[in-house]
Formats: C-alpha cells, sequence, structure tokens
C-alpha cells in the first residue's frame, strides 16, 4: 500500500461523512421552508387523466356523477374528497366556500353515511356544486387518496393538473391552485 | 429545599466543568504541562456529581407532581404510578437527553476511576474528549431541549403519559440501551487521544477493548429489550420492523461487534490498527447521528419523537464538530500509524478481518436502505419506501457467510492455519448440522430460515467442540480437562458464549419463520385447535381497574391428549382520560414456544356475544432474547479476564496460556 | 385525518398486526389459505400510507383494511402478483411498495451488498499486499516530540 493511496484511502470518510453532512443540512433547510417533507406521498396521478368512475349521489344532494361528467366540462373543477367525522374536512369548509366562488368544486363523500355527509354539508352550507358518494372507498382508491380532504384540479377534457393532500384555504389555492391554472393557460 | 432552577444551575455546571474538562487537559499535554493534565480525573469526577444532582432534581420535580415545570406538565399526571412517575422523566426528548449527558458523565468518571494504570497524558485526552462531547450535549441540552423550563400558569394536572409507555420493559429499555450508545464514546475518545498522539499499539488495543465489550453489552440488552417489547406489549408477535429507529441501534450495534473483533488483532498481532481506529469513530459517529438524526425528523418513523427542525440543525451542527472533527484527524494522522504483524489470509486473523467485512457490510446495506428514502427524495424529488421486505433479502445473505465463519474463525490459529487440520477437529461438527438440516426441513419453512437455522446449529456445536478441545475432552484425564478449563482465559469462554448466543438468537428468528396464527371469531365455550393444540375460550368478564376499564379473557389451551397445558388470561384496556385502547397479550413460555393470546372486540351482547381472538403458536421466539442474553453474559465474562482488566496488575501470565 | 397521522400512528401500535395480523375480523380472511397465504405475503410488501412504516397486513388503519380488501378480492380473481403490484403502483406510485423496484435510481440501493462486498475484500487484498512502507523523514518538530514522548513513556 502505497503512501498516497492511504492518504488517499484515509481522507474517504470525511469526504464521505461531508457529503451526508451537506445534504442533510440541505433536508433541513428545505423542512424548514416546507420544501421537503419526510411524510409526504407523491400521488402518481398528477398530469394523467382521471380514472374511470361512477359514483351515486346523496339523498337530498342530486344524482352523484361519473368521470364522463367530469370529462364533458368546459371549465376547469376542483374535486375534493371529504367526510362528515373528518375534523380537518370541518375546518376546511368556510375556506371552500370562498374558493367555490372562484371555482366550482365537485365533492366525493369517502366512507361516510350518506345521512351524515347530507347534514353535514346542509348544516353551513354547501359548497359543492354537485355531490357524489363513495361508500367503501374504492373510487378513492382509485384516485390515490390516503386521506380526507384531498383535492384535485382537473382540467378541460379530464386531465389532473394538481393535487392537494391537506385542508385547502384561499391562501394555498392564490398560491398553488391559480399559478397550475396559469401555466396550462386558463 | 431543591426546585427546577437548582438542577438548571447544576447542568449549567456541569457544562463549565465539561468544558474545562476538555480544554485544560489537552492544552495540558501540548505543553507538557502535567498539573493541568492530572486535574482531568477530578473534573470528571465533579462534573458527574453536578450532573447526578440535576438529573435527581428532574427525577424530584416529577415525584414532587411539580406541574409548574413544562416538561413535567407535558408527560406526567397526578395519578400516574410512582415507579413510571421515575421512568417517564427519560420517557420525552429533553428528560432522555439529560439521561444522555449523564451517562457520558459517569463513562468519563468510570475511565478516572478504572483507568489508573493508563499512562498521564493519554488518559487526560481521553478525559478531555469526552468532556469535550459532553460540552456539546450539555449545552444541546441547555439551550434548545431544557427539561427545567417553568410554565405558567402551572396546570392542576398533567397531560399524563401514553398507557403504552407505562411498562417495565419500556422503563428500562432506554438507560440499557442508551449506555450502549454512550459506552461507545469511550473507545472513540481512545481513537481519537491515540490519533492526537499519532501511536497504535498492542497496549492501546488492551486498554481500549473492555470498554467496547462493555458497550457493546449493554447495546446487545438494549436493543432485545425493545424488541422484547415490541413483541409482549404491541400484541402482534411482531419484534422487528426494520424501522428508522431500529436501524439506529443496529447500525452502531454492527459497527462495535466489528470493533470488538478487529481489537483483538491490535491487542494480540498489533495489525488492522488504522482500521480499528476507524471503527472506533465510526461506532460512536453513528450511536449519535442515529439517535438524532431520528429526532431532527428527517427519518419517517413509526416511534413517535417530538420533531423540530429547529433542533435539527444544532444537532448537525454538534454532529459536524464531533464527527467531522475525528474523521479529519483521522484523514491527517491515520496514514503514519505503522501496520503491525504479517499473516496468511487462511488464520485466526484472517476470519477476523472476514468478519469485520461482512458485519461492515451488513451495516453498509442498512445504512444505504435506511438514508435512501431522504436522500431519493431530496436529489430526484421521488419518494419511494424501503422496507421489511427489502432489508430481509439484503442481509440475510450476508449472514451466512457470517455465520459459517464464526464456527471456523476461533478454531483457527493465529499467523497461519491449515483448513484440512482445522476441520479435522471439525468433522463432528459438520455432522451434527446435517443432522440439523433435516430437522430444519421439518421445523421451518423456506430456503432461508433452513439455511440460516442450519448454520447458526453449526455455530453452537463448532464453539462447543472447539472449546472441548481447547480444554482437552477425550484427550486427557478428567482432572486434567478440569484444571485446563481453570487455566482458559475468560476471554475465550466469552467469546464461546457470545458466539453461541448469537446461533441461539439466530435460530430463535428461524423459528419464527414456523409461526403459526390464527383469528377467530368465537362464543364463550367455543374451541379452536392450533398446532395441535386446543385453544377453548372458557370465560370474559369486564372489570375496572385503577385508569381504565378491561375486558379478560380466559382462554385454556390443552395438548391433543387433552392435558391441560395452560390458561390465558388477555385483556384489552380502555383508558377513558386519554381515550386509548390498549392490549394486554398473554403468554405462556415454556422457552422452547411461546402460545401468544390476544383479545380484540366484543361483537353483540349477552349470550350471543362472540369475541375475535388471535391465537399464536411462535416456535423458538424466546430463544430470541434468551441468545442475546447470552451474548451480553459471554461479554460481560470476558471482561472478567485478569488480562483484560484495567487497573489490574499486569502479572506474568505466561502460565499454559500463551498459545490459545 | 393527515393531521392524526401521529395519533393514529400510536393508535396502530395498539391493534397492529406482524405477519398479517391488522386483520380485526376473521371475514376478512379469504377461505382458501393457498390464497389467504399469498394475498398475506402481497400485502407484506405494501406499505401503509397512514401509518407509514407498518405493511398494509400490519396497519389497522382504514385504507390499510381497504387496501387488504382490494387485494384479497383480485387473489381470488386469479389476478398474479405482478398484475396486482402494478394495479397498486398505478394508484399510489412506487411509495407503496416496500421493496422498490430495481431500476437506474435504485441500482445503488440493490447493488450495495455486493459493492460492500467487493470494495471490502479489495481493500483487505491491498492492505494485506505487503509493501515496506517508505516513510517521511521526521521534521525537526516531530523529532523534537519524538524524545519529549518516549522520555515521558
Amino acid at each position: 500500500m502505497t503512501p498516497t493511496r492511504r492518504k488517499f484511502l484515509t481522507a474517504l470518510p470525511i469526504a464521505g461523512a461531508g457529503v451526508l453532512g451537506v445534504s442533510f443540512w440541505r433536508i433541513l433547510h428545505n423542512m424548514n421552508d416546507g420544501s421537503f417533507d419526510p411524510r409526504a406521498v407523491n400521488n402518481p396521478h398528477v398530469g394523467r387523466p382521471i380514472p374511470t368512475f361512477s359514483l351515486p349521489g346523496i339523498i337530498g344532494q342530486g344524482d352523484g356523477f361519473s368521470d364522463h361528467d367530469l370529462r364533458a366540462q368546459t371549465r376547469p373543477v376542483l374535486i375534493n374528497f371529504f367526510a362528515s367525522w373528518c375534523i380537518p374536512c370541518v375546518q376546511e369548509m368556510p375556506g371552500l366556500r370562498a374558493i367555490s366562488r372562484k371555482i366550482p368544486i365537485w365533492g366525493i363523500a369517502y366512507e361516510d353515511k350518506p345521512e351524515n355527509a347530507d347534514a353535514f354539508i346542509k348544516r353551513d352550507g354547501s359548497p359543492y356544486e354537485r355531490l357524489a358518494a363513495d361508500r367503501h372507498g374504492k373510487t378513492a382508491i382509485d384516485w390515490g387518496v390516503t386521506g380526507v380532504p384531498e383535492s384535485f384540479l382537473i382540467i378541460p377534457g379530464g386531465r389532473i393538473i394538481w393535487h392537494g393532500s391537506a385542508a385547502l384555504d384561499p391562501q394555498t389555492f392564490e398560491n398553488e391552485v391559480l399559478p397550475r391554472l396559469a401555466k396550462v393557460g386558463l | 429545599m431543591f426546585g427546577p432552577e437548582q438542577g438548571h444551575f447544576a447542568l449549567a455546571l456541569a457544562c463549565i466543568l465539561a468544558f474545562t474538562q476538555f480544554i485544560l487537559p489537552l492544552w495540558g499535554a501540548h505543553k507538557r504541562n502535567a498539573r493541568w493534565v492530572e486535574i482531568a480525573p477530578f473534573l470528571a469526577i465533579s462534573q458527574l456529581i453536578a450532573l447526578s444532582l440535576s438529573f435527581f432534581d428532574l427525577i424530584l420535580c416529577a415525584v414532587r407532581d411539580d406541574f409548574s415545570v413544562q416538561n413535567v406538565a407535558a408527560n406526567s399526571a397526578i395519578s400516574k404510578p410512582l415507579l413510571y412517575k421515575i421512568t417517564g422523566v427519560w420517557g420525552n426528548h429533553e428528560g432522555s437527553v439529560l439521561l444522555w449527558t449523564l451517562i457520558l458523565g459517569v463513562c468519563g468518571a468510570a475511565v478516572s476511576i478504572f483507568g489508573r494504570n493508563l499512562p498521564d497524558i493519554l488518559k487526560g485526552r481521553v478525559l478531555a474528549i469526552l468532556g469535550g462531547v459532553s460540552a456539546g450535549f450539555q449545552l444541546f441540552c441547555l439551550l434548545t431541549s431544557n427539561p427545567f423550563d417553568r410554565v405558567f400558569p402551572a396546570p392542576p394536572d398533567g397531560q399524563g403519559m401514553n398507557p403504552l409507555l407505562q411498562d417495565p420493559g419500556l422503563a428500562f429499555h432506554p438507560p440499557i440501551l442508551y449506555t450502549g450508545y454512550v459506552g461507545f464514546a469511550v473507545p472513540f475518545a481512545f481513537a481519537v487521544a491515540a490519533l492526537i498522539e499519532g501511536r497504535v499499539d498492542a497496549a492501546w488495543g488492551r486498554w481500549v477493548r473492555p470498554w467496547a465489550v462493555a458497550a457493546w453489552c449493554f447495546l446487545t440488552c438494549g436493543i432485545a429489550l425493545g424488541s422484547w417489547w415490541s413483541y409482549y406489549v404491541l400484541g402482534w408477535g411482531g419484534y422487528w420492523f426494520w424501522d428508522p429507529v431500529e436501524n439506529a441501534s443496529l447500525i452502531p450495534w454492527l459497527t462495535g461487534t466489528a470493533l470488538v473483533h478487529s481489537a483483538i488483532v491490535v491487542e494480540k498481532r498489533e495489525g488492522l490498527k488504522i482500521w480499528t481506529v476507524l471503527l472506533a469513530i465510526a461506532t460512536f459517529s453513528f450511536s449519535l447521528s442515529g439517535t438524532f438524526l431520528v429526532r431532527s425528523g428527517i427519518l419517517n418513523s413509526v416511534h413517535a419523537f417530538a420533531n423540530d427542525p429547529a433542533r435539527g440543525v444544532f444537532i448537525l451542527a454538534l454532529l459536524a464538530i464531533v464527527i467531522g472533527g475525528s474523521l479529519t484527524l483521522f484523514a491527517w494522522r491515520a496514514p503514519s500509524l505503522t501496520s503491525g504483524g504479517i499473516f496468511s489470509p487462511v488464520s485466526r486473523e484472517g476470519a477476523l478481518v472476514l468478519n469485520n467485512i461482512l458485519l461492515c457490510s451488513i451495516c453498509a446495506v442498512v445504512v444505504t436502505g435506511t438514508m435512501y428514502p431522504p436522500f431519493m427524495q431530496l436529489l430526484a424529488g421521488r419518494t419511494i419506501s424501503v422496507g421489511k421486505p427489502f432489508f430481509d433479502a439484503a442481509t440475510i445473505p450476508l449472514t451466512l457467510p457470517l455465520l459459517l465463519a464464526m464456527g471456523i474463525g476461533t478454531a483457527l490459529p493465529w499467523k497461519r492455519a491449515h483448513l484440512a487440520r482445522t476441520f479435522s477437529h471439525l468433522w463432528g461438527a459438520v455432522l451434527i448440522t446435517f443432522v440439523g438440516v433435516l430437522l430444519c426441513f421439518w421445523q421451518f419453512a423456506g430456503a432461508l430460515p433452513i439455511a440460516c437455522g442450519a448454520l447458526a446449529i453449526w455455530v453452537i456445536i463448532a464453539s462447543l467442540i472447539d472449546t472441548g478441545r481447547k480444554i482437552g475432552i477425550g484427550q486427557t484425564s478428567l482432572n486434567n480437562v478440569f484444571s485446563r478449563a481453570r487455566i482458559l482465559p475468560r476471554s475465550s469462554w466469552g467469546a464461546t458464549l457470545a458466539h453461541i448466543g448469537a446461533g441461539i438468537t439466530i435460530l430463535g428468528l428461524c423459528g419464527m419463520s414456523g409461526a403459526q396464527q390464527a383469528i377467530v371469531e368465537i362464543h364463550v365455550g367455543d374451541t379452536r385447535t392450533l398446532h395441535g393444540d386446543q385453544w377453548t375460550l372458557t370465560h370474559v368478564r369486564d372489570y375496572v381497574g385503577p385508569n381504565y376499564h378491561a375486558m379478560q379473557a380466559d382462554i385454556t389451551i390443552r395438548d391433543h391428549s387433552g392435558h391441560l397445558i395452560t390458561t390465558l388470561h388477555p385483556e384489552k384496556r380502555n383508558f377513558m382520560s386519554q381515550n386509548q385502547v390498549t392490549t394486554e397479550v398473554a403468554i405462556h413460555t415454556n422457552l422452547v414456544t411461546d402460545l401468544y393470546g390476544v383479545i380484540g372486540d366484543r361483537h353483540g351482547t349477552g349470550d350471543n356475544a362472540t369475541y375475535v381472538l388471535r391465537l399464536h403458536y411462535n416456535p423458538l421466539a424466546p430463544w430470541m432474547w434468551l441468545g442475546a442474553l447470552i451474548m451480553a453474559i459471554g461479554g460481560a465474562f470476558s471482561l472478567s479476564d485478569r488480562r483484560l482488566r484495567v487497573g489490574a496488575p499486569q502479572k506474568a501470565i505466561n502460565r499454559h496460556t500463551a498459545t490459545i | 385525518m393527515k393531521q392524526f397521522t401521529t395519533l393514529l400512528l400510536l393508535f396502530s401500535l395498539f391493534i397492529g398486526g406482524g405477519i398479517a395480523l391488522a386483520i380485526d375480523t376473521p371475514e376478512e380472511m379469504l377461505p382458501n389459505p393457498v390464497q389467504e397465504k399469498r394475498a398475506e405475503h402481497l400485502g407484506a410488501q405494501l406499505r401503509c400510507l397512514v401509518c407509514q412504516n407498518e405493511s398494509i397486513e400490519e396497519s389497522s388503519a382504514p385504507l390499510a383494511r381497504d387496501l387488504r380488501k382490494a387485494v384479497r378480492e383480485q387473489v381470488a380473481a386469479g389476478k398474479t402478483d405482478q398484475q396486482i403490484m402494478d394495479w397498486m403502483t398505478e394508484r399510489y406510485g412506487e411509495f407503496i411498495r416496500l421493496a422498490p423496484t430495481f431500476s437506474f435510481a435504485t441500482a445503488l440501493l440493490w447493488l450495495m451488498p455486493a459493492i460492500a462486498i467487493i470494495s471490502g475484500g479489495l481493500l483487505a487484498w491491498f492492505a494485506m499486499r505487503r509493501r515496506p512502507i517508505a516513510h517521511a523523514p521526521l521534521t525537526e518538530e516531530e523529532r523534537i516530540r519524538l524524545k519529549e514522548l518516549s522520555g515521558q513513556e
């Protein structure tokens, strides 16, 4: 083992540790500004056409919708998965009502008893233009939903261009959804 | 009168002492000023006294229900049993950091007391490094996670502790595990001191090895205890999840095991010096980074720790100083360390090198698997998962050759060996292993468990035969055997025990691959069969505990001929205050198999009620922890070896042991 | 619900399942033991997206229950393992696989055992090839230090 080779080999650990250290510092930095979330799950559906589905309505709230209805739209639509048993969904409602003045929102009640979902929506006024019930969560799985509330932005022709896995509020809408729409020229 | 401020003050005092302990001896060693070097032990002991006062004070706050202390208010409650008020002190982030620094203080004091025969300069430097690490962590504790913070106004009662954590197993798991982690600070300090001095020799190997072995014993016990806890508390028979937190404890264990072995070569043959120094640095570095990266929230773990990126920055800076500093020193000074004796690849040294390569390879796989997801997310923006299926597939094939080498290694002589000659002693072990393979075929499912099980049997038998040969069983008279057994160094007995323990643990892991379970929904009085035993739900009662409501079942188990084996009493408890449900598993063990019962939901009412039960038959499960215990006992036994005892007078030990 | 991940996570620690055991009722299991084994084996390789470090077989989150059901339905319908895994990754992405597929990006991960063994072996081999080490001559400073040290020891 030549001295040069020795020097090179003994310097390897510090080089490796340095690379790791810098990366961790980057990760922490990104965690602080919110661009890195170790718990984040990438939804693979962004950029893809919407999955096929056909869901019944909720009694007293119209008669559901399917992927055909969604594809036939000539304006962008927000799809919002919610449930009456989920606390963040309750907190999300006022914000959704404000957003619904700017963009139509279609709601899908996830694993919820229709009467509960109905009461929940009637309580403070519905932000939803149309409603459907996903009783057993099968459609939610097709959309890659991991929990409620989750929202998707659909452009005419039925393509998903944005996915949000947290409660939606007007600020997020301004910062994330509108720029996405501007990008595709809507 | 002790209040939290006194504890806070004691911690600050300890921090100042630790800084002094860091600077003075190093400066003194550099300037050849003996007085400054000799002051180090005194500083280390006074630092420990200050830390103990601080820790004792925090316990006092918890026992007194002083809810004006934020930490007590958040983790304790008036109704909590006294034992858990005490152990709950280290069941949270702030308290555990304080415990961490306390153990580090204990290590420093231990080096001061037991290191009487160390050269003053070396001892001073070792204590200085320990003091430096201590100072950093005490600063971390004071600035970012102060356990003595007050809250105003003080709440009337605390928020209590997760009932799941109110368990004796978990109460003692952290102190033991931390002692293992922190214990590796001593070999680390020795390594850094040796680099500063620019010298590593056989004596250094002899001084450092007992500390490494002691830390290794604690870490082994700590990991086993954690795994056992998840087995009997969480109630699904799982014992290892390859979770980042678990991996964080396994990684230093692997490098620590490698260190314990490579230090032997330094001591006996003056070889592997640079490598051993690197391992000593790496083991402690992994201990540090594992524990603290988990707390910064970078790694996604099921073990809930309060995550705080702000703390993460401090931790990272601390790690950069400790790890970066020591590795820079390594890169600068290590090339000048001379290497020692020549040996052929087939020899005791060769086997130890192979052991190190394999252990470090397993370690590399675990590190890569644990770090891959966050790095993938950082560099490519893709989220991937690396879990149990990957780790099983990647690590088990590496453990097979490790087990194979374990059986032969201790039988090989130093410097140069003849495999054929070695095997001529071990043919019996080979034969028994073949029988073992047949047994495994009959018991275990799957190719890997069979291979692992067979090799585990091989390790146990080969270790036994090798020891038997060393004490002359079958070669000389019984009297001679006894006197030889007495003369055989304890480190050799320790190694045999530890290897047998490892074999037993592996057998336990393989046995669990053949576990059987049934999930049944039955009425009271119904019987179900599992692995030939009759499990009958004979009775279910409801009762009210001190802070919970419980449903308790009686499950009678009879063997195929109708003999009563045992009655299990699993429970389901509902803690109203925290609104939590816990399952109390019932386990019957005969040290070979566990019969494991869990009660789930009740459906319906009255005589029509049905109960969901989970019944497990876990063959060899207790061996997993039994083996770990034997490993630790083996380590402890070798610590009692005269030749290793630091501070023991160096007697001439040339009687019969020279070549063993 | 997302905000309660930690809660759920803790909660999942109570009723989960290790080797296929979060199944809360026997109804969930397939009547055919061979098919059930296959379903458990598949489930152990799929990550629960709520309690993220458990497989869907271990987790007691509602979503895991739904995914278990989906797996069992497809097993019963005669789908191959590959088809079921693809069905899952199509919906949830690569993240749901507890053992990532081999690709350019994961090559380092899967090749790590081989890389580690080979580099360890090479290192040992180079170290064992004994060449007399040419020592750099001592500097003046080192010479003085050496004297002092040998005086000390």
